[in-house]
């Protein structure tokens, strides 16, 4: 490809491109995203691409490999177009139907359709499908019909044109009053106005001045910057390219984990098709701009999300945090002005700059436009990747969207904001998301993680683990966090099982104000957050576990004990079968009892015991029955007409 | 790992120090673990102290300073996972391979590690080896799973 040297050239370019598409032309495209990865799209992918050749259709179907559409619940997910037949949970065995019935013969395939759990209809496309009716997909949309690997197929949907409108028509102080008045903020955590960030960096004295993108997306369980930077890479670099041409700078960072191979290989993939497209590099579409872009990979460090932290890394050092006195915008690394922005920040710019900042405005609320994108996670029965508009309530998005917690069990509670946010219950359901709505209920945005727990988990487990999580990645340079968290985590641990005393909640109440005080860096601040925040809603867990050594969750290991209700137990022996201790005492026809000296409480035969017995019980807070005498434990069966 | 590989290593990043993470990254991924020797010959190289090499080494998580079995078991602990019973998941791993999360057994076999998060959350709890993911799992399935490594 030769270099595009104008933005003359760049529409001459995207027309010949679109001119080459013929829209008609049938399309298998396969979502090849890290959770319709895991769940073996790979497989359906080659025995698609295979079964093209064998049926002699290479010329008359195009096969595509997208990035991930979000509903990873359902993968692997495989549309056909141009009609956008949806089928999920895609197997190689299906294949061979797929391309002969629906690509050929135009037909629907019934059973790999989507069928609504409500009125058990079966939905035939995408769009019509509840868990994507009600959202807003402005800047995840794409990921679903493109290439990440291709930018043609970026320009084809009219790729870096925000860019060429920068290049040719605005100044840079232009592009910052727009991004200003979209109050675009960052979607990383703090919810920092991207515009103002930019204006500090703008003005700060220096020559040399950088441009980063946060893609050490650590909170465990969020992975929507993962599915962006690899499902549209190249929407990141166009924002990123902006944003240096407002900012002044000419070098920029993506510092991306390890842990995302994919997201490497793509992301580099497109930086190398952008150099030689001449998007990227000396001279930018013959505008005199330069700008390169340089990956940096992280090494396993959550603390590196933090702003400070993740500049001294890409210096080569430990990523520890610094003083922030003067904000990194101004002295970043090595002490030059650096902008950083998360992922998905950097992917709204172009559409702010291509639609303009009104049009962004009419998204979101008061203070928080635009849309979010959220991973809906846990005790969910569509798990996946939702983009919504700001302000949707959280009962929208759980049940709307998330279509409500499966098993029929009871909502509990929703953890937002990975280790640093905390968890909302079922009263603060109407809750509007936005930045100041969920801090003020004591949790945060952060990156967009939603964890939905339902009754069978223990909050006080849930502040443990956030603690035993942030115990593990506090660098260990500021006291309060160091040994503040690894304290408060000790008391926490004691508490599940059920060594909690008298004092131990005040105790970790001070603990997390000297935390939030007076540590060094957001991490250490925010740590006792999802303490905190279960401990205002949920009060009485935590003294049921102190006082009365009960678990009301029935969760917590060392305060539970399993037992076979006598009443119930059919002697069919699959508990017996299935422990892995040999826990059970069993027998034909005789009453199964759990050995209580030998059970490791995996819950196996909790989990094995068929339902229609249902006779495996949990139990917490009172003492386990004495097994029943021996010539008690004989099942008499009277035949069939008592079963 | 030989000397002249670790410095093609040192050379594809144009020996600077900045790039120290980057270079430890490369052989950690080609080696699996960071042999004492190598270090050296990155600190003599890099004209970094040596302090500081342990430092970045210890640090991060993606290193590891002693050899590593032949199959690498990760188990997700991240929140969805939690949620959805990964804990009982790892006590079986541990049970039935005998080692903790960090450790490698003496026929170095078996490496495990927890991880926190690997973006499949709705396959959780996932137990991940040697990069293939081994979803919805449950305690009892473990040893059925592991029994295919040898």
């Amino acid at each position: 490809m030769a270099r595009i040297n104008s933005i003359t050239e760049l529409e001459e370019v995207r027309k010949s491109i679109l001119s080459s598409r013929d829209s008609k032309k049938p399309c298998i495209t396969i979502c090849s995203g890290s959770g319709c990865h895991a769940s073996g799209s790979r497989e359906v992918a080659l025995s698609i691409e295979a079964e093209i050749v064998k049926q002699g259709l290479s010329d008359k179907v195009d096969v595509k490999k997208t990035g991930c559409h979000g509903f990873c619940e359902r993968g692997p997910i495989v549309v056909i177009h141009p009609e956008g037949i949806c089928y999920f949970q895609v197997k190689p065995g299906d294949v061979p139907e797929i391309v002969s019935q629906t690509v050929i013969e135009k037909k629907v395939i019934e059973r790999l359709l989507y069928t609504d759990p409500n009125t058990n209809e079966k939905i035939v496309y995408e769009s019509e499908i509840p868990f994507y009716k009600n959202q807003e997909r402005l800047v995840f949309g794409f990921n679903s019909s493109i290439d990440p690997k291709s930018i043609d197929d970026y320009l084809a949907i009219g790729g870096y044109s925000a860019l060429a409108k920068v290049l040719s028509q605005m100044s840079p102080e232009q592009v910052l009053e727009e991004v200003k008045r979209s109050n675009l903020r960052g979607r990383g955590g703090g919810g920092f106005p991207t515009g103002r960030k930019w204006g500090e960096s703008r003005n700060a004295p220096g020559d040399i001045k950088y441009v980063i993108v946060n893609a050490d997306e650590g909170d465990p369980g969020a992975y929507m910057d993962r599915s962006l930077l690899e499902g549209n890479p190249h929407s990141i670099l166009e924002g990123l390219t902006i944003g240096a041409y407002a900012v002044g700078s000419h070098e920029g960072y993506i510092y991306v984990r390890q842990e995302y191979p994919l997201a490497v290989e793509n992301v580099s993939i497109a930086i190398k098709q952008a150099e030689e497209y001449g998007l990227l590099g000396e001279n930018i579409l013959g505008s005199g701009f330069d700008f390169t872009v340089k990956v940096h990979q992280g090494a396993g460090a959550f603390v590196c999300g933090e702003s400070s932290a993740l500049m001294t890394a890409l210096e080569g050092k430990a990523g520890e945090p610094r003083p922030k006195y003067i904000h990194t915008a101004v002295k970043g690394v090595w002490d030059r002005p650096s902008v950083l922005n998360n992922v998905e920040t950097w992917a709204n710019v172009p559409l702010i700059i291509n639609k303009g900042s009104d049009w962004f405005t009419q998204f979101g609320t008061e203070r928080s436009k635009g849309t979010k994108i959220f991973s809906l996670v846990g005790k969910i029965t569509n798990t996946g990747l939702v983009e919504v508009p700001m302000g949707m309530s959280l009962r929208d998005i759980i049940y709307k969207i998330g279509g409500g917690i499966p098993g029929g069990k009871k909502f509990k509670a929703v953890q937002t904001g990975g280790p640093s946010g905390g968890c909302l219950p079922e009263e603060l359901l109407d809750l509007p998301v936005g930045f100041d709505e969920l801090t003020q209920a004591g949790s945060m945005m952060g990156s967009g993680g939603m964890i939905v727990m339902d009754e069978d988990t223990c909050m006080v487990d849930v502040a443990r683990y956030f603690l035993e999580f942030l115990t593990d990645e506090s660098c260990g340079k500021c006291v309060p966090c160091r040994e503040g968290i690894r304290q408060m985590l000790k008391i926490l641990t004691n508490i599940t099982k059920g060594k909690g005393k008298e004092g131990d909640i005040e105790l970790l109440e001070e603990l997390a104000e000297v935390a939030r005080e007076a540590s060094l860096c957001a991490l250490g601040r925010s740590a006792p957050n999802p303490f905190l925040s279960t401990l205002k809603y949920f009060r009485d867990e935590y003294e049921a576990h102190v006082k009365e050594k009960r678990c009301p969750a029935l969760s917590c290991k060392e305060l539970i004990a399993f037992y076979i209700d006598p009443a119930k137990c059919q002697a069919c022996g699959t508990c017996a079968r299935k422990c892995p201790s040999e826990a059970i005492i069993g027998g034909k026809n005789l009453i199964h009892m759990v050995d209580q000296t030998k059970c490791t409480k995996c819950g196996t035969c909790f989990e094995v015991c068929p339902p229609r017995f249902r006779a495996v019980k949990k139990i917490s807070g009172e003492p386990v029955p004495d097994p029943i005498p021996e010539e008690a434990r004989i099942i008499v069966r009277g035949g069939k007409k008592n079963e | 790992m030989d000397k002249e590989r670790v410095d093609q290593i040192i050379d594809k990043h144009d020996c600077e120090a900045s790039s120290l993470i980057q270079i430890l990254l490369d052989i950690q991924s080609e080696n699996h673990w960071l042999p004492k020797e190598a270090l050296e010959r990155v600190a003599e190289r890099l004209q970094v102290p040596m302090t500081r090499v342990q430092h970045i080494a210890t640090f991060y998580k993606a290193f590891s300073l002693v050899p590593k079995g032949r199959h690498e078991i990760h188990i997700c602990m991240g929140t969805a996972c939690h949620v959805r019973g990964a804990q009982r998941v790892l006590d079986a791993v541990q049970d039935l391979t005998g080692i903790k999360p960090g450790e490698t057994d003496l026929d170095l076999k078996f490496s495990l590690e927890t991880v926190n998060c690997l973006g499949c959350c709705a396959l959780g709890p996932v137990m991940e080896i040697d990069g293939k993911t081994h979803g919805k799992m449950a305690p009892a399935e473990v040893a059925n799973v592991l029994k295919n490594y040898e």
